[in-house]
């Protein structure tokens, strides 16, 4: 499902640039359920926004179900990453000033669906992230778990086969951080590709695969 | 994204900033409001004009002396030609068909006095034609009477804040009053009336032509005013007049025509420029609001960078994000250009019946016009934020990076 063939990005910070990733090639099947773990700065959430289709190599090739991602066009990105690919985030960003219901609809929204089914799809996913009680509360109004357990509902409410989390459990304490793990995981056993960014070496461990980065390059893939 | 979306999503914005979004309709409601206001004022004074000339009368021409060809500027107000325009000439002129009456004008200024009480008033000497050429009539006593077309009659016409400055409450009527170095007997005072053509008739003296001459000491005529009939070729008559003058005046054609078509014309060419140029200066308030706009949606474009960068990354095109800032920017110029109209239209209301007598109404292409230029103003400000939004890394913006 995603093959990346020795992509390099730098960025330039300051004077220095900054290798961040570096000849990293990696092949992820569908259904598989990955950890990314490494020192601050190892390129993590670089490779995870490469393959979320946020940034763009500088060389090196990213093939998503075979087709070569970095010579398409910005709006076809889009479409690619809106329809196949759900984000979650360590500081989740949810938009204050809409409710968890109206959150999650905005996947939706962008892609023009009927209201009808919208409002079916958005609130089968609150349902399955167990917040169906909560639809009409806004994000000030609910805790750190229930706050990710909303972008979740946000990330999966497209049916994306890929699933992206940056530092997830990352702000939030041990029991809310199991609840999200347990979501996410379910989500897993029912078929979707879970690619995991985190310092958590509980969920860490907890992953099927396990890559280890230092420096921009993959140290270690351990099954 | 539907509209019916974006309108919501950028309602909602509205909505968690009340006062920002406010001020924001106030300033365009405000450009609106002024570009209409400040149009129905000149196409006011316009209609004013317009209403001015028609109660003054259906069909008026005007004989000046002297010409305004030879003298390159406006027509001389006082006949400085060799030859004067006399009364003899005006009554010439009655033979031509199509004109119905002539009121020759003999113009000066005098001191009236009753007892102790003076004032220095304009004094027109002419007849009884005056009062049908000017469409006046007396509010108490009579008009001049017939005979002062030919006869230096002692009598005379006040109008009425002359009347009121000599008499005060008392009965005017039948009383002497001194005109210069003469006594003359009241026989009318002119009924309440505005100004007309520049000339303030309640402040006013008039006597017989002939009175005038004797007492201004000249034959000359200030001008003659003519009453044509609704039918008459106008031009045909003016050339006549011209014919009938120069004859008289040993075949120098030393006169000006003026008919009140062309100084009608005039009026309202310069009075739709002025509103135009109006229009241009309270558009600048428009402008002044959508720099405003662009100021804050800049502001908001950097406040808003995570959710920018989120909105990437659950699939927004960045046409999307442009779309979404040039839509607020466009909902805001509705809702204002909205606001600003009711706000012009109401107050329009409020003054008009305050002074009834003003015709305030925006001319027809105000209300489209300072729209238009609300949304010119608008999109042209918003492109550069809804630019730099859609343009904002998405992984930078995520973290809230500050480029």
């Amino acid at each position: 499902m995603i093959k990346l063939i020795s992509i390099n990005k730098t960025y330039q910070i300051g004077d220095t640039p900054l290798r961040a990733l570096r000849d990293v090639s990696l092949n992820i099947d569908s259904g598989e359920y990955l950890s990314v773990m490494g020192p601050s700065g190892s390129g993590k959430s670089t490779l995870l926004n490469m393959i979320g289709l946020l940034d763009r190599p500088d060389s090196g090739s990213y093939l998503f179900d075979n087709v070569a991602t970095e010579a398409l066009k910005e709006e076809r990105r889009a479409r690619l990453r809106g329809e196949n690919i759900g984000f979650i985030f360590q500081s989740f960003h949810l938009i204050n000033r809409l409710t968890a219901f109206e959150n999650v609809e905005l996947p939706l929204i962008l892609t023009e669906q009927p209201i009808k089914s919208r409002r079916q799809a958005v609130a089968e996913v609150l349902d399955m992230v167990g917040l169906s009680a909560r639809a009409s509360h806004k994000p000030n109004q609910l805790s750190g778990g229930q706050l990710q357990r909303v972008a979740i509902a946000r990330a999966i409410v497209m049916r994306p086969r890929l699933l992206l989390a940056d530092e997830p459990t990352g702000n939030l304490d041990s029991a809310s951080g199991s609840e999200v793990i347990e979501v996410i995981e379910r989500l897993n056993r029912d078929g979707i590709t879970l690619v995991a960014v985190t310092h958590d070496q509980n969920l860490g461990d907890r992953a099927t695969r396990h890559i280890r980065m230092v420096d921009g390059q993959i140290d270690s893939d351990q099954r | 994204m539907k509209l019916v979306d974006q309108i919501s999503f950028n309602w909602q914005i509205f909505q968690r900033h009340g006062l920002r979004t406010f001020l924001l309709l106030a300033a365009v409601g405000i450009g609106v409001a002024s570009v209409i206001l400040l149009t129905s004022l000149g196409e006011g004074a316009r209609r004013y004009v317009d209403r001015e000339f028609s109660a003054l009368g259906n069909r008026v021409l005007i004989v000046l002396p002297g010409r305004s060809e030879t003298t390159g500027g406006a027509p001389p107000i006082y006949g400085s030609v060799p030859r004067d325009l006399t009364l003899e000439d005006a009554y010439t002129l009655e033979k031509i068909p199509g004109v119905l009456a002539v009121a020759p004008i003999v113009a000066g200024t005098t001191t009236v006095a009753v007892d102790s009480r003076s004032r220095e008033v304009i004094t027109l000497g002419s007849n009884q034609s005056f009062f049908t050429v000017r469409k006046l009539a007396v509010g108490a006593g009579q008009i001049l009477p017939a005979r002062t077309r030919e006869d230096a009659m002692a009598v005379c016409v006040l109008g009425v804040k002359l009347k009121r400055e000599l008499f005060g409450n008392a009965r005017a009527l039948g009383e002497w009053v001194r005109v210069g170095d003469r006594r003359m007997r009241v026989v009318g005072v002119l009924e309440e009336r505005g100004e007309s053509l520049g000339l303030d008739m309640r402040d006013i003296l008039l006597i017989p032509v002939r009175t005038a001459e004797q007492l201004f000491n000249s034959p000359s005529l200030f001008r003659i005013m003519l009453d044509i009939a609704p039918s008459a070729d106008s031009d045909l008559i003016q050339t006549k007049i011209k014919a009938v003058i120069t004859e008289r005046h040993e075949g120098e054609e030393d006169i000006t025509v003026i008919s009140q078509d062309s100084m009608l014309a005039a009026f309202n060419s310069i009075l739709t420029t002025l509103t135009l140029v109006i229009a241009a200066i309270a558009s600048i308030s428009l402008l002044v609001a959508g720099i405003l706009i662009m100021n804050i949606s800049l502001i908001s474009v950097s406040q808003r960078r995570k959710e920018i960068g989120l909105l990437k990354a659950i699939g927004a095109s960045s046409r999307q994000i442009r779309q979404l800032f040039l839509g607020e920017s466009l909902l805001l110029v509705s809702l204002g250009s909205v606001a600003g109209i009711l706000f012009a239209y109401s107050l329009i209301a409020f003054f008009s019946s305050l002074w009834p007598s003003f015709p305030l109404m925006p001319p027809l292409w105000a209300v489209p016009a300072a729209v238009g230029v609300a949304f010119f103003s608008g999109l042209t400000f918003s492109i550069v934020p809804a630019k730099r939004a859609a343009g904002l890394d998405p992984v930078l913006a995520l973290r809230g990076v500050q480029e």
